[in-house]
Order: structure tokens, then C-alpha cells, then sequence
């Protein structure tokens, strides 16, 4: 098999969609795999596969870009302090958070928003929904993928090919 | 002289089942119903917006071949259609008449950059987002 999504029905697609569509609305939550599997009525065994086909990353894994995505405006948009942040977006622990925001984004969160701060102006009307995902981390390699890559030596990050 | 957009499309997975929902759940109206064979030009239209058709097409013949058509179904049921935005004088009222039609809504209404806003979905997938006119 070489193309899995042609094998994925509409019907199946759709339900999907439901679990990731929830996921979306309360990444915050705990989204372990029988969770969503229940949103899809798929099994578990089947769910983390076909999620995967049909959008390109595992489930975990999606659910951390959309937090980190919504800590990242939260940081840029608000003025509450980090910690608050790190658990109103679903860490248990600052820790983790931090370690993961910078695997994901290569800056701490206190440096991404000074940085915010100082550059950007407004967006206007675009919808904040078209926002929000414009500023989603992509998220091709897993997070320890990441983080095991030299930090230092490579140069490739601008001209990286994106497949 | 007034000219304007005056039908813009989205793939369904289900005609009928299109219909119902975009005029029993969501107060279109039909605007054009016609076949030729298997193929059926439908367009619905917002009751205060007469000067715009929204089409209801299914992917496929003629337009597309049974690959191209399969790829644009698996693309609407996930997700990755283009936004659509819908106006309403107050979305969270609107919102709760849709919820009790059983819309699916995928974002309660947040108040956001001086106006509300929701997001649901049609049976197909398409992901709408519903903004309050800003007074």
C-alpha cells in the first residue's frame, strides 16, 4: 500500500475529523487514545493509524501543536504570567512546558514574547481561527526527534525543504 | 453598477442530505434544483442575501474522475476545504436555535476582537465560522 488515504472512506475521514475537531476545542483536556477513539467509534488499535493517515501526525502529537499554538498567543496576546499559561494549555508542570515550547519553537517562552512584543502589528480582520493556525508549530519530526538534533551546527533552517 | 460574486461552491458528500441541513438547520433557502441524469445543479441562497447562490456539488462526474473525486471527498470529510464565514446579528442566540436543531458546533461562541464568533460544521465536513456583525 502505498497511498493508505485512498483507502480511507469519507465516513471515516469524518469521524476522525470529530476527534480532532475536539481536540481543537479543548486541547487542554487529556486526550488519551481510548478518548478519541470513542469521539471516531473506531478501536483504539485502529484509531492512533488511521488518524495518522488521514492527517499526517499522530494524534499526541497534534494535540501538541495546538497547545502549544494557543500558549504561544496567549503569550503574545496576554499579559498573564507563565505559569498560568503552561496550565491553563494542559501541562501539569511548568517544566515540561518549557522544555516542550522550546523543543517545539527553539525559544524559551519569555524570549518568544519579548519578541512578540517588540515586532508585529495587527492582523486586522483576518478570522483569529485563519490566525491561529498561520502561527501553528509544524510539527514534522516527533518531539524527541527534535530534540536529540544538534542544536548548533546546522544552518539549514530557512532553506529547509519542506516536503 | 453593482456586480458581485453570485455563486460560490462547496463539495458535499450528500446532496440531500446537504439540503436538509443548510435549509432545515440553517434558514437557506432553494434557490436552483435541477438534473440532468445523475448530475444536479443545486444552489441555496441566505433568505437576506438574495443576490447570492451557495452551490451544494458533489464531486464527480462530469466534472471529475472517479480518482480526482474520491480525493476531493476524502478532502472535504477532513476538513481541509476553505473556511467559509457566515454573518448573524447575534451569534449566540443564533447559535442556540442551530444546537437545537442539532448543528455540530466545533467552537462555542467566544467574545473575540470586539465582536462573538462560533464555528460549526455541516454533515460533510465543511468548517464554517459564524461572526456577530459588529454594531
Amino acid at each position: 500500500m502505498t497511498d493508505d488515504s485512498a483507502s480511507q472512506t469519507p465516513e471515516l475521514l469524518r469521524r476522525l475529523l470529530r476527534a480532532k475537531d475536539r481536540m481543537d476545542a479543548a486541547s487542554h483536556e487529556d486526550w488519551p487514545v481510548q478518548r478519541l477513539a470513542r469521539v471516531s467509534h473506531v478501536s483504539e488499535a485502529h484509531f492512533a493509524r488511521s488518524f495518522k493517515e488521514a492527517f499526517g501526525v499522530p494524534p499526541h502529537r497534534y494535540l501538541l501543536t495546538r497547545r502549544i499554538e494557543r500558549a504561544m498567543a496567549m503569550l503574545r496576546d496576554s499579559d498573564l504570567p507563565i505559569t498560568e499559561i503552561a496550565f491553563q494549555t494542559g501541562w501539569r508542570s511548568l517544566g515540561t512546558f518549557g522544555r516542550i515550547f522550546r523543543d517545539i519553537t527553539g525559544q524559551k517562552p519569555s524570549e518568544l514574547r519579548a519578541q512578540a512584543r517588540a515586532g508585529a502589528g495587527p492582523l486586522g480582520s483576518v478570522p483569529a481561527c485563519i490566525v491561529s493556525a498561520v502561527h501553528r508549530p509544524d510539527l514534522r519530526t516527533s518531539v524527541l526527534e527534535k530534540r536529540r538534533r544538534p542544536s548548533g551546527g546546522k544552518k539549514n533552517t530557512s532553506t529547509k525543504e519542506v516536503r | 453598477m453593482t456586480q458581485g460574486v453570485q455563486v460560490a461552491g462547496v463539495y458535499v458528500h450528500d446532496q440531500d442530505e446537504a439540503l436538509a441541513f443548510y435549509v432545515d438547520k440553517l434558514g437557506f433557502r432553494v434557490h436552483t434544483d435541477v438534473r440532468n441524469g445523475d448530475y444536479r445543479w443545486l444552489t441555496v441562497q441566505h433568505p437576506d442575501q438574495p443576490s447570492f447562490q451557495l452551490g451544494l456539488f458533489v464531486p464527480g462526474p462530469p466534472m471529475h474522475d472517479p480518482a480526482t473525486a474520491q480525493a476531493l471527498r476524502a478532502s472535504v470529510a477532513k476538513g481541509a476545504m476553505p473556511p467559509l464565514v457566515l454573518t448573524v446579528d447575534d451569534c449566540r442566540v443564533v447559535c442556540e436555535q442551530m444546537r437545537a436543531k442539532g448543528v455540530e458546533f466545533t467552537q462555542e461562541p467566544v467574545d473575540r476582537y470586539g465582536t462573538v464568533d462560533a464555528g460549526f460544521r455541516d454533515p460533510s465536513g465543511n468548517g464554517w465560522k459564524m461572526i456577530q456583525l459588529r454594531r
